[in-house]
């Protein structure tokens, strides 16, 4: 999906198609300044985007291969991979990656389920449309950080409402409850817009002709409307895990890592910033990039494997 | 969840699509399950305005509750109380940071905009190199994790003077502002007819003059759009607010809520941060009321269509 472009021929492709003049064997004029236009055009945004994460990415790979500590810089040095070493035989690091993947996958996953119901419910909703439509959009336009302060506020035992001295904040399970509930209220209704646009794209015949048929409604859930719409539910997975996966927002403000809820960011962000070992740091963000990727990297081949077997049929 | 019991009375809503439904008593009283998929769907409008609704009720239950009747539990307040709103307002710790976080805001918004508009135009209109790549490495940039940088800005940022400045925040919130408004913004200008361009090539227009005078007034509205989503993206940004400033020079809200201390040291800031957060939740939720269309169609444009 990220790599589609436009169905126009190349300038310099003949097609048979050449019915916007643009498919002629040789560059013309109009097709050079076109080029040249175009590059013109883009270049702005190419040079930003490369000046401000390209550079800082390699300058961070740089730093993740030295002991680079801003408290003691007298005693900096290149000290290849120990850094990676040091990382991926410590405790921290380990829990930080089970927390990270314990919140991603509950929450992304009640999300999914959540945000289906949302968009069916929107998709057929004949009162109230516009309302609930613009009330989904409330948690999405929420500051993260104040939402993870309404809920903290509702769950402590000083501010909020549950009965008696419940204090879900002072234990683990109930930390990851509080931290997964908050992530779910916040990005459910990015998720649920996303399946909208995936079921409007699901044709009405198909679904008259199971009814017709004799297929209950779950079965036509199963059967028509979920395999149709199955691109828009691997876009919005894939949005959400990457997304997801880099939590530091809530749990911050939360628990500031307690009860084992640390994540991998915050990780990162504690050596480097906290503590200023710019080296170590570095190196658990590299850490969490190439995490990243392989993430994105799965998902794009499941993707494609299944878009496959779509379009095969 | 029991997604398959409401799905009976699909069919009801999309056929009988009309403004406001609550007259339901002119219509044949024919068959019972579409009545009762129809209240199904009612219930589900209902469960999901209080699931939007719920915690902004409780935040703001807390703004306006005086520091003593903080703890009560009661969702409406039993004396409302401005003290909070006062309290931030006077104190300074809130003021200087909302005027950060807008004018932050608002310059990459900006930014981000004019300078996506042309790559986007491109992107949707023009042949040449390395298109593909820059839409791709555009999503790549989008997905990658904010702590991943915050190191080496940290160390450059403070060896040529950005640290703690606005343009220390405005440089890096480029990293999600510009893919988010480049997808979004090729999306809409794809959407644009070519045929438009076309006439105008005709009549001896430049690719540029095109450009300009035919597809920006109709991309006009595409490109409002991308403002509002760029702009609650940055205005959201916790981990580069935190990490790049040290005083209220550059400090955001949300990094300043975050370091919030109470303006008497004897009661926790939590009415202040209540209230902090419904200044700045307000007016987000007003622009979501007004645009609620134009933001739907932004947020999925570039995902679906692609």
């Amino acid at each position: 999906m990220a790599t589609t472009t436009p169905g126009r021929a190349r300038p310099t492709q003949p097609g048979p198609d050449g019915g916007n003049g643009k498919g002629k064997p040789a560059m013309t004029d109009r097709a050079r300044a076109e080029r040249a236009l175009g590059l013109k055009l883009a270049a702005p945004a190419a040079i930003i985007m490369l000046l401000v994460t390209a550079y800082p990415i390699l300058y961070a790979f740089y730093l993740s291969l030295f002991r680079y500590d801003l408290r003691t810089p007298e005693m900096n040095e290149f000290v290849g991979l120990s850094n990676y070493a040091l990382i991926l035989t410590s405790g921290v690091w380990w829990q930080s990656v089970l927390a990270t993947t314990i919140i991603t996958v509950v929450s992304v996953a009640l999300e999914l389920v959540i945000g289906l119901a949302f968009a069916l419910v929107m998709h057929r909703a004949i009162f109230g449309r516009r309302t609930v439509r613009t009330s989904i959009l409330i948690p999405y336009g929420i500051i993260t950080v104040i939402a993870a302060f309404a809920f903290r506020f509702a769950v402590s035992p000083d501010t909020g409402f549950l009965p008696g001295d419940l204090n879900p904040l002072g234990n683990s399970i109930g930390s990851f409850a509080t931290i997964i509930i908050t992530e779910v209220w916040k990005t459910t209704p990015f998720m649920s817009l996303l399946l909208l646009a995936g079921l409007a794209t699901v044709p009405e015949e198909m679904q008259e002709a199971a009814k017709v048929d004799g297929a209950t409604a779950w079965q036509r859930l199963w059967k028509v409307t979920l395999p149709n719409m199955k691109a828009a539910i691997l876009v919005a997975l894939l949005f959400r895990t990457l997304d997801a996966f880099r939590i530091f927002d809530t749990v911050f403000v939360q628990t500031a890592g307690a009860n084992n809820t640390q994540t991998i960011s915050g990780v990162g962000y504690n050596t480097l910033v906290s503590r200023v070992n710019l080296g170590l740091g570095s190196a658990v963000s590299m850490l969490l990039f190439l995490m990243i990727i392989l993430i994105a990297f799965l998902f794009v081949k499941g993707f494609k494997t299944n878009l496959g077997t779509v379009k095969g049929k | 969840m029991s997604v398959g019991t409401t799905l009976g009375g699909e069919k009801t809503g999309a056929e009988r699509r009309r403004p406001g439904g609550k007259n339901r008593d002119d219509r044949p009283a024919a068959d019972a399950s579409r009545t009762k998929g129809q209240t199904l769907w009612i219930v589900g409008t209902i469960v999901i305005v209080a699931y939007a609704m719920f915690p902004v009720l409780w935040i703001a239950s807390l703004s306006f509750k005086p520091a003593a009747d903080v703890g009560d539990g009661r969702l409406i307040p039993q004396t409302f109380s401005l003290d909070n709103y006062r309290d931030i307002f006077t104190s300074g710790e809130f003021v200087r940071p909302l005027i950060n976080s807008i004018g932050i805001s608002l310059i990459t918004t900006l930014i981000a905009v004019v300078v996506a508009a042309f790559a986007a135009y491109a992107i949707a209109r023009l042949e040449f190199p390395g298109k593909t790549i820059l839409l791709s490495g555009a999503l790549a940039i989008a997905m990658f994790p904010p702590v991943s940088i915050i190191g080496p800005l940290f160390n450059i940022w403070r060896t040529i003077g950005l640290y703690d400045t606005w343009p220390g925040l405005i440089l890096p919130y480029m990293t999600f502002a510009l893919p988010l408004a480049i997808w979004t913004l090729t999306a809409f200008f794809r959407e644009i007819p070519y045929d438009l361009e076309e006439a105008a090539q005709v009549d001896g227009a430049t690719p540029f003059q095109a450009f300009r005078q035919v597809i920006m007034p109709l991309a006009l509205p595409g490109i409002f759009t991308a403002a509002i989503i760029v702009f609650i993206f940055c205005w959201n940004d916790f981990l580069f607010a935190i990490s790049l400033t040290s005083t209220d020079n550059a400090r955001t809200v949300p990094a300043a809520t975050a370091f919030f201390t109470a303006s008497s040291n004897f009661i926790n800031p939590t009415g202040q941060i209540a209230a902090a957060a419904i200044v700045v939740t307000v007016p987000i939720i007003i622009m979501v009321l007004v645009f609620q269309r134009r933001i739907v169609a932004g947020l999925t444009a570039g995902a679906v269509k692609g």
